[in-house]
This record gives C-alpha cells, structure tokens and sequence, in this order.
C-alpha cells in the first residue's frame, strides 16, 4: 500500500506545485490522476521515486518512508517502483531487448551492465514480456526504429521487467493517437490486473480515465479537489478541476450510471 | 485607438547593432585609424614583395624535382614516427579525457568536481601546441616523447571539452527513466549516457586523429621529433628536392588518412 501524507513540493523558482497532499492508493487498485496542465501530476508521482525531491511531506510504500532513504537505500526502493513516461524514454539507440532488460539494472552489477550480460532467467522472462506486450519479433530492432505505441510497450516491458509492487505512469498516452492510446491503456490495466499491482495513472483525457480507472484523483493547483469513482465526475466536478467549461457539449454524459453506457459515450468524446 | 496610428507610409528599417550613434561612428572612425597605422607598421615595400616572389619561384622549381631517394630512410622514419606519434597520443588522450569530460558535465556531477574538470580543460586549452611543445623538449628533451606528450595533452582539452558538451546536451528523460530503476551512477552512466554519446565520440577520436597527425608534422620544427624534424633539417642544408618530397609525402599522408577517417566516420553515424 502507498500511503502519501501532506506532500507539499516547491520548486526552486518558487512554484508551489504540491500544497499538501494526502493520498492512500491500496495495493492492487488502478488510481487516475486528472487535473489541468501544471496541477502537479507528474511533480506528485515523480516525488514518490524522487526523481523530483518532495519539499515536505512523506510517503510510505509499505513499511518503508521513501522521503527517509538515503541514497543506496533509494536505488533499492526504486527497484520496487515502475515508471513508465510519455515521452516513452526509451534509451533511443539501445535495442528493444536491452531497453527491456533495463528494468533489473538495480539488481545487476556494473559489468553486467557495461556488456549487458543479464541471467538466464531476467532474459527469459524479458521474452515473455515482449510476447506479452506484442513485440517478440523483433528484440534486436532499435528502439528509434518503432512507431510511438511500440517503444510504449518497450516502455511498459521495461517497467514491468522490474518485477514493481507499484506503477507509476506519467501520460502514457499523450503522444498516441486515440485508438492506440485505449490499446495502451488496456494493456496497462491487464497486466496491472494479472500481478495485482497498484498503479497511479497521470492523464488528461478523462474519458479514457474513467474508463480504466477504479478511482479517480482530481489536482488542482497542487491540491485533490476530487477524490471517488469514475461515475461521480459530474460536470460540477470538472469545473472544480478544470475551470468553467460547457462539459455536456463535449464532455461524457453527466448521469450514465452503467459502465457499458460510460464507455461507449467516452469512446466518442476520446475519438472526437 | 486603431485611426491614431496611420496604416500606410509607416516607416521602418532594422535597429541599428549599437544604439548611441556617438559610440557607433566613434568606435567605426577607431577601427579604420587603427588599420591604417597597423598597415604602415608591416613596412611593405615593393623590392621585399619582388624578392619573396623569386624565391618562391625557386622553391617551385625544386618541387617540380622531388627527390624521394637519397634521405628516402630519413623521410620514412620520420613519417612512421609521426604517424606513431599520433596513434599513441590519440588513444592517450581519449582514455584520459574519459573520465574528464564526464567529470566536466554539469549535468553529472557536484559542482567541485564539474569546476576542478573545466579548469583542467581550460588550462589544456589556453596553449597552443607549439609553444606546450617547447616548454615539454625543455623539460624532457628533444625527440618524439616530447612530441607525444604534447599531443596527448592537446587531445585532452579537445576531448574533454567536446564530450562534456555532448553529455550536457543529451536526453535527460533517457537518464531519468535508467535512474528510475534503481541504477547505480556508474551502471546510468553505461547505459543511458554512453549510447547517447558513443557515435560522436568515435568520429571525434578520428578527428582528432586527422589533426595529430598534422600536428605530428609540424611539432618537429621545435624538435618535439616526427617528420618535421626531417623537413627542418632538409630546409636548413637547402635541400629543397628532399623538402618537396617530404612536403608530398605529408599531403599524401594527411589527405589519406581525412578520407579515410572521414568514410568511416559516415558509417558510424
Ligand atoms: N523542474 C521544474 N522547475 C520549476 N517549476 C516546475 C518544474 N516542473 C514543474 N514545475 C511547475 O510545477 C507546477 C506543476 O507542474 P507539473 O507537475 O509538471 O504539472 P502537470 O504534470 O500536472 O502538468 C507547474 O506550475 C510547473 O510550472
Ligand atoms: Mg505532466
């Protein structure tokens, strides 16, 4: 379980870009994170492996307060955390399969990694995450070869080579089109699903949120203003998140109840 | 609002470099009087014109006549000697530049160590080859050794300075995703900065190979060894057959070895 109290990040510049954050995610549940651009999405997920240096605050993963580790005990905290990026990331002139194997850099040491001599076991089940993830054909290709949607299941490979108990997911979709954007969120929400891992997903398209989503966490300013399943996004809701908006000119209908309705209504907001 | 300003017969030309237009002519009317004078101080004089043009007449005929026989032994041990030099002073300098362009990215690493790491290519950097090459033949006597480490030192703040520069402007999400899996410095280092620099680096080692071999040629002069040394001393005695030869075989050698390094560094890319 992930367990964030008062996290509050400020920038150098002086942005405040967490005012207090509090959050429980438990284990196994796929949370979203919507909010406008600049909210603080990424600043929260990036302050839970400490890419980004929370200010204040803490954040437990289990037992352990990630905000407390020292910098070997970090490196080993974050073997334990996947992230997977919009941009993808991908070390773009590594092949697929040393992208991959990427994932258990912390549990290799520096020459294995240098002649990228991985175990036996890390790359087979290196395969069989490629299998999973569509790509088994072509290990050796470079990762500046594949169309966007591949390198993101490189990207999710990777994360997943990992063995996390937590996904962290910074827009994986932003730089997809919509139909490979709901094919990427679906994979991510499956294999979450099959090694029951908590996962927090930063998005913006809220109708493919709530359609992947169990719950749903709407920032604003650095602060949650929505906390709840993906049904009760009313269109007073979204204001709060987004500002004023006509959300029924465009946005998911306010009162479909049932998930079937729901999706086929985000289905024509996502493709619009 | 929109009527104040008239849409048509609205003047403009670009803003002038310099603003204040007494700065601007002065330090105009400044660099034209300092010409003048620079000029008159070359003291040209048409006889020193007329005498340069004869002997370099001269010069032309003996190269005309290249003679590759008599000193063809001293003209090929002072070519392998240059090109000896060169390799050496070429690998030297990249492994010792490693660790120091690293150490000079600011994107890796604590302040003190990015400043101790520029100051170190700073310092590389300030000589030019010939005059570290003098001070290097008095400190450890003529002959190639000197020349060589002349040449490591000179690839060291080439480098240096050119891998740092390349690190710091690599993709630092690449770097943010290898360290978000629990990688160690080093293990960041191998993999997701090395990839991104690699290719470079092998066209900057070819590169670099080009210049010390034209260094090589000329380092002799200064008794730092290599085929300048030949060429100097064929020049003093007058012989200019051998001195053209030697001078061919120095286009012959530095053409070849651009081509080469410039066909290879198109297929890393
Ligand atoms: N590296 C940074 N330096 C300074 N300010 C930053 C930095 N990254 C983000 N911010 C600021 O923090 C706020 C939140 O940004 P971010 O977390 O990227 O929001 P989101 O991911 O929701 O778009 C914004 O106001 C942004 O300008
Ligand atoms: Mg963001």
């Amino acid at each position: 379980m992930l367990r964030i109290e008062s996290l509050t990040k400020r920038y150098p510049t002086g942005d405040m870009a967490l005012k207090g954050v509090n959050l429980e995610v438990p284990d196994g549940q796929v949370m979203a994170l919507i909010g406008p651009s600049g909210a603080g999405k990424s600043t929260l997920i990036r302050c839970i492996n400490r890419l980004v240096e929370p200010t204040s605050g803490n954040v437990w993963l289990n037992r352990v307060n990630l905000t407390r580790l020292n910098t070997r005990e970090l490196r080993q905290a974050r073997r334990k955390i996947g992230m997977i990026f919009q941009e993808y990331a991908l070390v773009e002139r590594l092949t697929v399969m040393e992208n991959v194997l990427s994932g258990q850099l912390g549990y290799v040491n520096f020459w294995q990694s240098w002649f990228r001599k991985f175990p036996q076991s890390t790359i087979d089940e290196a395969f069989r995450l490629l299998d999973r993830v569509g790509l088994s054909e072509f290990p050796d290709k470079r990762a500046d070869a594949l169309s966007g949607g591949q390198r993101q299941r490189v990207g999710i490979a990777r994360a997943l080579l990992q063995n996390p108990e937590l996904l962290l997911v910074d827009e994986p979709t932003a730089s997809l089109d919509p139909k490979t954007s709901r094919q990427i969120m679906r994979l991510i929400n499956e294999l979450a699903s099959e090694r029951g891992l908590s996962v927090i997903i930063n998005i913006h398209d809220v109708p493919l949120a709530q359609m992947f989503a169990q719950r749903i966490v709407g920032l604003r300013f650095g602060e949650v203003v929505y906390d709840g399943p993906p049904n009760r996004l009313t269109p007073a809701v979204l204001n709060e998140i987004y500002g004023e908006e006509d959300w029924n000119a465009s946005g998911p209908a306010q009162d479909s109840q049932d998930s079937e309705d729901s999706e086929s209504v985000s289905v024509g907001v996502a493709a619009h | 609002m929109a009527q104040a300003t008239p849409l048509s017969g609205r003047r403009w030309s670009p803003p002038p470099l310099i603003k204040n237009p007494w700065i601007r002519w002065g330090l105009i009317l400044g660099a034209v009087i300092y010409f003048a004078v620079a000029l008159s101080t070359l003291q040209f004089s048409p006889e020193r014109v007329a005498r340069g043009i004869q002997r370099s007449g001269q010069l032309l005929l003996a190269f005309l006549q290249p003679d590759f026989t008599t000193r063809g032994n001293l003209i090929l041990v002072g070519i392998l000697e240059s090109v000896t030099m060169a390799a050496i002073s070429t690998v030297a300098g990249f492994i010792i530049s490693v660790p120091v362009g690293f150490g000079a990215a600011r994107n890796l690493v604590p302040v003190p160590v990015y400043l101790f790491c520029r100051g170190l290519i700073a310092l590389s950097r300030t000589f030019q080859e010939v005059i570290i090459a003098i001070l290097f033949v008095v400190m450890f006597g003529f002959g190639p050794f000197a020349g060589v480490l002349t040449l490591t030192f000179g690839s060291l703040g080439f480098f240096s300075k050119l891998l740092a520069e390349d690190i710091e402007e690599i993709d630092p999400a690449q770097v943010e995703a290898i360290r978000s899996t629990g990688a160690s410095w080093l293990k960041m280092v191998s993999y997701a900065v090395v990839p991104q620099v690699l290719p470079r680096m092998i066209g900057l080692t070819l590169y670099r190979f080009d210049i010390n071999i034209r260094e090589a040629a000329i380092l002799g002069i200064v008794g730092a060894g290599g085929i300048g040394s030949t060429l100097n001393t064929s020049l003093r005695r007058y012989d200019y057959d051998t001195a053209s030869a030697i001078i061919l075989v120095i286009i012959a050698l530095v053409m070849t070895v651009e081509l080469t390094s410039g066909w290879i560094r198109k297929r890393v890319q």
